[in-house]
């Protein structure tokens, strides 16, 4: 390296306003192909939201259903969301959205406790869908159920649907 | 033969680096034997490498496909169990080696100038190890697999301000569907691979340039160092115990086949006594501490999963922390750090399997281990 001492000022050396401006030229050039490099790669990199066609209500089978007797409960699908059927008592039928609000696992119903209860980090709901004990942040959203009985006879059909 | 050496020396400059093995010591202390912890981590590694590619010939990554397929592998496929039991213990191993390497490490403060960049790779290759394992951990698609990605995604969304991108970014949606497991299929076979052949290489060639350290410790007792040389004393010690861990793997994987469990169901509730991998376990305890509330518009469940956040950064960064280790002198503050998280991780995985192993037997078991280490005299000071 020569220091500038040893050098006539201009001798040789460009114009240093010069030089300024083609470095920034060059950077900028440098920064717009980094940017339409790394633009189009994050985009990608980030899935596209996909409108879902919304769901209002769904039947959920009937009221005999020997799953539902056995353990009490049973999850259904509404859209693509899982909801908790859970069966009271004869005729009590309460629905909430089964994830829970922690940490997105699907909860079960525990009868002997009454409570609807995730196992993941033991967070528990009441039969109102309030967060009542461990983790989780927010109650469970409830869901509205209709017993419907078009049949002299048959078992009455349940009917989900969001209120 | 010895035209054929000479023909490939010219090549490659065998001779050479004969000699530069030749000079490599390694340094004979009290501590030596954790030393192994390393090049066992990269033993397993490359059992993962092998393994792994074998798997690849008769897996399939789709929601429809995928469970099927290891279902196939693991019944059909001659020796199929056994490569899947193989890629699964040797994970594991993996991991344990992994933490091992890191806890020795860090008590015999060989992170110390001018090793800093050695410790960074290593604490960015743990990262990448426990990255492996979570991705992998879906690849089967089988319900513990869907309710642990959907717990550790969810985790990752629960981070302030970027915690939805990270979240679909992780997810490649906003659920945990086949299009998750594509996702980390690539990140597992491809990605995170890349990444760590890179950082392996730059640990491995600094562990070779600047050799193995000595602990503070024994720098300060009398008399003349000792050594050993790397060629071939170290490196015989080091292949027998690389058998001894292939054969620790084998019987493992032919007495334990990993099990395949369920198909994953998004409609089916966690089941009962559901855990993580036991290296999450102490995290997931954590977790399950944490009541539900709010405070300033950050959620309760945030803040542990950003106290560990910051507990990684600060790991990385511990070489330019440690003031005291990195000017040769004492630094009993960081031991006494490094015991309490030893104490926390240990502690809260062993509550997590308190229905496998009752918790008193944990707590004797350490009990006897610190008694009799304060009872066992240190080693005479060679004159």
């Amino acid at each position: 390296m020569t220091s500038p001492s040893e050098v006539e000022p201009g001798a040789g050396r460009p114009d240093p306003l010069r030089r300024r401006i083609v470095d920034w030229l060059a950077g900028l050039s440098a920064t717009a192909l980094a940017g339409s490099v790394f633009f189009p790669l994050l985009r990608y990199l980030s899935p596209p939201r996909i409108p879902e066609a919304a769901t209002s209500q769904i039947e959920a089978g009937s009221a005999n259903d020997p799953e539902l007797i056995e353990k009490g409960f049973k999850i259904v699908r509404f859209g693509s969301e899982p909801v908790i059927l859970v069966r009271v008592g004869e005729d009590d039928f309460r629905a909430f959205a089964a994830t829970c609000t922690h940490l997105d696992c699907i909860v079960e119903y525990r009868p002997e406790r009454k409570v609807l209860w995730c196992n993941c980090h033991n967070g528990q709901f009441d039969l109102t869908g309030r967060n009542v004990a461990g983790p989780p942040p927010r109650p469970l959203a409830r869901y509205e159920v209709h017993v419907v009985r078009d049949r002299k006879g048959a078992a009455p059909t349940l009917v989900v649907a969001r209120s | 033969m010895e035209r054929l050496y000479a023909w490939i020396d010219d090549r490659l400059h065998l001779s050479r680096l004969a000699a530069v093995a030749s000079k490599k010591k390694v340094p004979v202390h009290r501590l030596m034997p954790f030393y192994y912890f390393g090049g066992m981590t990269l033993f397993f590694f490359f059992v993962q490498v092998a393994t792994g590619i074998l798997l690849m010939l008769y897996y399939r990554p789709s929601a429809d496909e995928a469970f099927e397929s290891v279902e196939f592998l693991m019944t059909t496929v001659p020796f199929g169990w056994l490569m899947r039991s193989l890629h699964s213990w040797s994970a594991n191993l993996m991991v344990f080696s992994c933490f091992a390497h890191l806890a020795t490490v860090f008590f015999m403060k060989a992170y110390r100038p001018p090793r800093e960049l050695t410790w960074i790779t290593g604490v960015l290759l743990l990262f990448l190890t426990l990255a492996f394992g979570f991705s992998g951990y879906l690849l089967p698609w089988n319900q513990l697999a869907f309710f642990a990605t959907k717990v550790g995604t969810d985790i990752a969304g629960a981070v302030p301000f970027i915690g939805e991108w990270l979240l679909r970014f992780l997810r490649g949606g906003d659920r945990v569907t086949g299009g998750t497991l594509s996702r980390f299929y690539g990140w597992h076979v491809a990605i995170l691979p890349a990444l760590t052949t890179l950082l392996l290489a730059g640990h491995l060639l600094w562990v070779q340039l600047l050799g193995m350290s000595r602990p503070p410790g024994e720098k300060q007792r009398s008399g003349r160092p000792r050594e050993m040389p790397f060629f071939p004393h170290f490196a015989l010690r080091e292949l027998f115990g690389w058998t001894l861990a292939l054969g620790v793997l084998a019987a493992l994987a032919a007495l334990f086949p990993w099990e395949l469990g369920d198909k994953a169901d998004p409609f089916a509730p966690a089941y009962r006594d559901i855990r993580p991998e036991w290296y999450f376990v102490f995290m997931f305890e954590t977790l399950k501490l944490v009541p539900g509330g709010e405070i300033a518009g950050i959620e309760y469940e945030a803040i542990p999963i950003l106290l560990f956040a910051a507990a990684g950064l600060l790991l990385v960064l511990v070489p330019f922390i440690d003031r005291g280790a990195s000017r040769e002198g004492r630094s009993p503050g960081f031991t006494l750090a490094g015991v309490l998280a030893l104490v926390y991780v240990t502690g809260f995985t062993a509550w997590g399997y308190r229905s496998l192993v009752p918790f008193w037997i944990v707590l004797g078991t350490a009990g006897l281990i610190a008694a009799l280490s304060l009872l066992t005299p240190g080693e005479e000071t060679q004159p």
